[in-house]
């Protein structure tokens, strides 16, 4: 039996897959259909298609403008405040969809996870790829926004994809817990509109981080989007805003902590996928 | 021949939740059950109860290269398992595996399309799923397109697809894998005559050129024309393996053992089933009325089915008659007949009456019974229902028995005079 240990993939009952990583590469083709899949899908049979991904920052933006800056009369540092919450609308829209896509993500796929092989990680993880394409259309609304109200920004500007990437581990780390969880209780489903929802209020998007009393400002970090957030308003607002710097550190730990702990709980149940979806 | 795939002490288990008491059939039934317990907590403790359930356990076997596999056995046997256990779907729970080379697994046809997009994207996205690469799938394009016959569809979203289009698009694009080790679970017993044809000459083709296949499937007859090996598998244990020839004699002699030994009400059924109303019995009468397994093909007789609904449902009934090897004739109350049955609460009965079959002699089975709303649902679903046999057939007395060896069926027909031409 000895020479045949080489050449041969070895399925062995409770231990670990030794090549995932390395199927993980082999399959990045699989990566790249399911993604492309999900974009082409994302608009069909829609009228106004792809539109609607700069509606839905755009209606926001106006009502939280309308009620933060014109009602409430929250300070904005100076920086008109259409653009002080589109910029945190940007992650946060992100944030919010990449979620629901990838918790369903599992579910949605069934009939693949039960009937073909491949790393399950894929599949959360494509589903994100189709909202950074949404996120980039929106970006170029900022653009036209900032040309608007005429605001130039700093060379920060050119950090943003830093802190795109930071709101990805996020979002990606959050999806795997979720998605996983979802294969096995599907009350999933009820949990992320109602995280979205109240984490629309709790993170800093309407508003400006200030605003919260200093001694609160480090508890309030806990919160990883408003380490996200506070990092894109600092990239594209550039200094008329000024970052926490305690508070984004600690988001940052919170979301690395996330997304590790994602993955390892994603590893660990995704042998029983296909025997409990 | 070096060995490409190793099989040790193979073992798979699932854990099984038990309810004690009746089935909920309602949500509401569920919580105020749920509620009782609550305010009571003395009577009904531990309402779930687990035990393990070992789909397949101590599967060893080699498979050499180019070896074309069958593997074959009743519902239930663990046939499924083992592909799945085999493509690293689900991991074993005791055991190893070795395998050398690439594994492609088509347990599903389609698995991956996706309804909007249209049928040259799916080829791109099922080829993917199926484990190909872009370069690959470009190279096979116009193979794939002209195999599966839709040419002029290429830019129609699948969703607007005949079933058979679909199918055959499918097929088509799992026939141009290359792997080493190819893993098929009966899709072939979709798709029109014709198509399967070809789909068995191209596994043929495949196995040709030195690849290696396991295939499962019930048809038998398939399964002796492809395979040169067989794995006999029952409750989760493999009961043979050598020649496909003697595993499928084996088997056919062990579902008459088993349809007469193992009541209905006993079998396994697939999980997707309802079981609101279940099939306890099935049996054949003849025209004296007596009920009994053997036959004279001549004569007509009843096929009955005795079923036992938990409440008021509609369904329709479908059986198959089976030679052992494949499906001969099916019977659909549905979709032949547009005849859907109301069962009330209980224990009902219904009658099929077949006028003479002209079946020859030899060993049949009433196979695949099924109780559904087509489209819709599976209330139940039984294979090997019964066993029977036609004793001998010689429909003109002349005293030369039609068997099994030279055709299934007999057609009432004349021999005219020869007549010379002038």
């Amino acid at each position: 039996m000895s020479e045949i240990t080489k050449d041969y993939t070895i399925i062995e009952a409770g231990k670990e897959e030794k090549n995932y990583w390395q199927d993980l590469f082999v399959y990045r083709e699989l990566f790249y259909f399911l993604a492309w899949r999900d974009v082409l899908v994302r608009y069909k049979q829609t009228i106004i298609g792809i539109i609607w991904c700069i509606i839905k920052p755009l209606l926001l933006m106006i009502v939280f403008t309308i009620i933060f800056g014109k009602l409430a009369k929250f300070p904005s540092d100076g920086v008109p405040y259409a653009i002080l919450v589109y910029t945190a609308l940007l992650p946060w829209q992100f944030y919010a969809t990449s979620l629901t896509d990838s918790s369903n993500s599992l579910i949605s796929n069934t009939n693949m996870v039960s009937k073909i092989y491949f790393p399950r990680i894929i599949i959360p993880t494509s589903s994100i790829i189709v909202n950074l394409f949404d996120f980039v259309i929106s970006f170029l609304i900022l653009l036209v926004l900032m040309i608007y109200y005429q605001f130039v920004p700093s060379w920060t500007i050119l950090t943003v994809p830093f802190f795109l990437f930071i709101a990805i581990l996020n979002t990606l780390g959050s999806g795997l817990w979720l998605s996983a969880i979802n294969v096995k209780y599907r009350d999933v489903k009820y949990i992320v509109p109602f995280i979205i929802q109240l984490g629309l209020y709790i993170s800093p998007v309407g508003f400006n981080s200030s605003i919260i009393p200093e001694q609160w400002r480090l508890i309030y970090s806990l919160n990883p989007m408003a380490g996200v957030i506070d990092g894109f308003r600092w990239a594209i607002l550039g200094n008329e805003t000024q970052i926490y710097m305690p508070g984004f550190i600690l988001s940052c730990f919170v979301i690395i902590l996330i997304f590790v702990t994602g993955i390892w709980y994603f590893r660990k149940t995704e042998r029983t996928f296909a025997d409990i979806i | 021949m070096t060995q490409v795939i190793q099989v040790e002490n193979l073992g798979k288990k699932y854990l099984i939740t038990h309810k004690t008491g009746e089935v909920y059939l309602t949500m509401r039934d569920a919580i105020s059950k749920n509620l009782k317990n609550l305010f009571n907590k003395t009577s009904n403790k531990g309402v779930d109860s687990k035990e393990e359930f070992w789909a397949v356990r101590g599967i060893t076997f080699n498979v050499n290269e180019g070896d074309r596999v069958g593997i074959i056995g009743r519902n239930g046997a663990g046939k499924s398992t083992i592909l799945k256990l085999i493509s690293k779907i689900t991991a074993p729970s005791e055991g190893t595996i070795k395998i050398k080379g690439r594994v492609a697994s088509l347990l599903e046809v389609g698995t991956g399309f996706h309804l909007e997009l249209t049928g040259k994207e799916n080829i791109y996205l099922n080829g993917a799923v199926l484990g190909m690469g872009k370069a690959e799938i470009k190279r096979k394009f116009d193979d794939i397109v002209a195999f599966a016959e839709i040419e002029n569809f290429l830019d129609t979203p699948v969703k607007r697809y005949s079933s058979g289009m679909y199918i055959r698009l499918a097929f088509a694009i799992a026939s141009h894998l290359e792997p080493e080790i190819l893993v098929v679970d009966e899709v072939l017993a979709v798709g029109d005559l014709q198509f399967q044809k070809k789909c068995i000459a191209r596994m043929d083709e495949v196995s040709k050129e030195g690849r290696t296949i396991l295939f499962v499937s019930h048809n038998m007859a398939i399964i002796n024309a492809l395979c040169n090996k067989g794995i006999l598998l029952e409750e989760g244990k493999t009961k043979f393996i050598g020649p496909v020839n003697n595993a499928v004699e084996e088997y056919i002699s062990n579902v008459s053992v088993f349809a007469k030994n193992t009541h209905l009400i006993d079998r396994i059924r697939p999980k997707e089933c309802s079981l609101k109303a279940k099939i306890i019995e099935v049996s054949i009468i003849t025209e004296r009325g007596e009920d009994q397994d053997i036959i004279d093909s001549t004569k007509p007789f009843i096929v009955r089915f005795t079923i036992d609904a938990s409440a008021d449902i509609n369904s329709a009934i479908l059986f198959n008659i089976n030679d052992m090897s494949q499906d001969l004739i099916r019977f659909d109350s549905a979709l032949s007949s547009n005849k859907y049955f109301s069962f009330k609460k209980g224990i009902n009965t219904v009658d099929c009456k077949i006028k003479p079959t002209y079946l020859t002699q030899g060993n049949y089975k009433i196979d695949f019974c099924l109780l559904r709303v087509p489209n819709e649902i599976v209330h139940d679903q039984i294979h090997d229902a019964l066993t029977f046999s036609v004793l001998d057939l010689d429909p003109y007395n002349t005293g030369f028995n039609l068997s099994q060896k030279y055709s299934r069926f007999h057609v009432d027909h004349e021999w005219l005079e020869n007549k010379v031409r002038k």
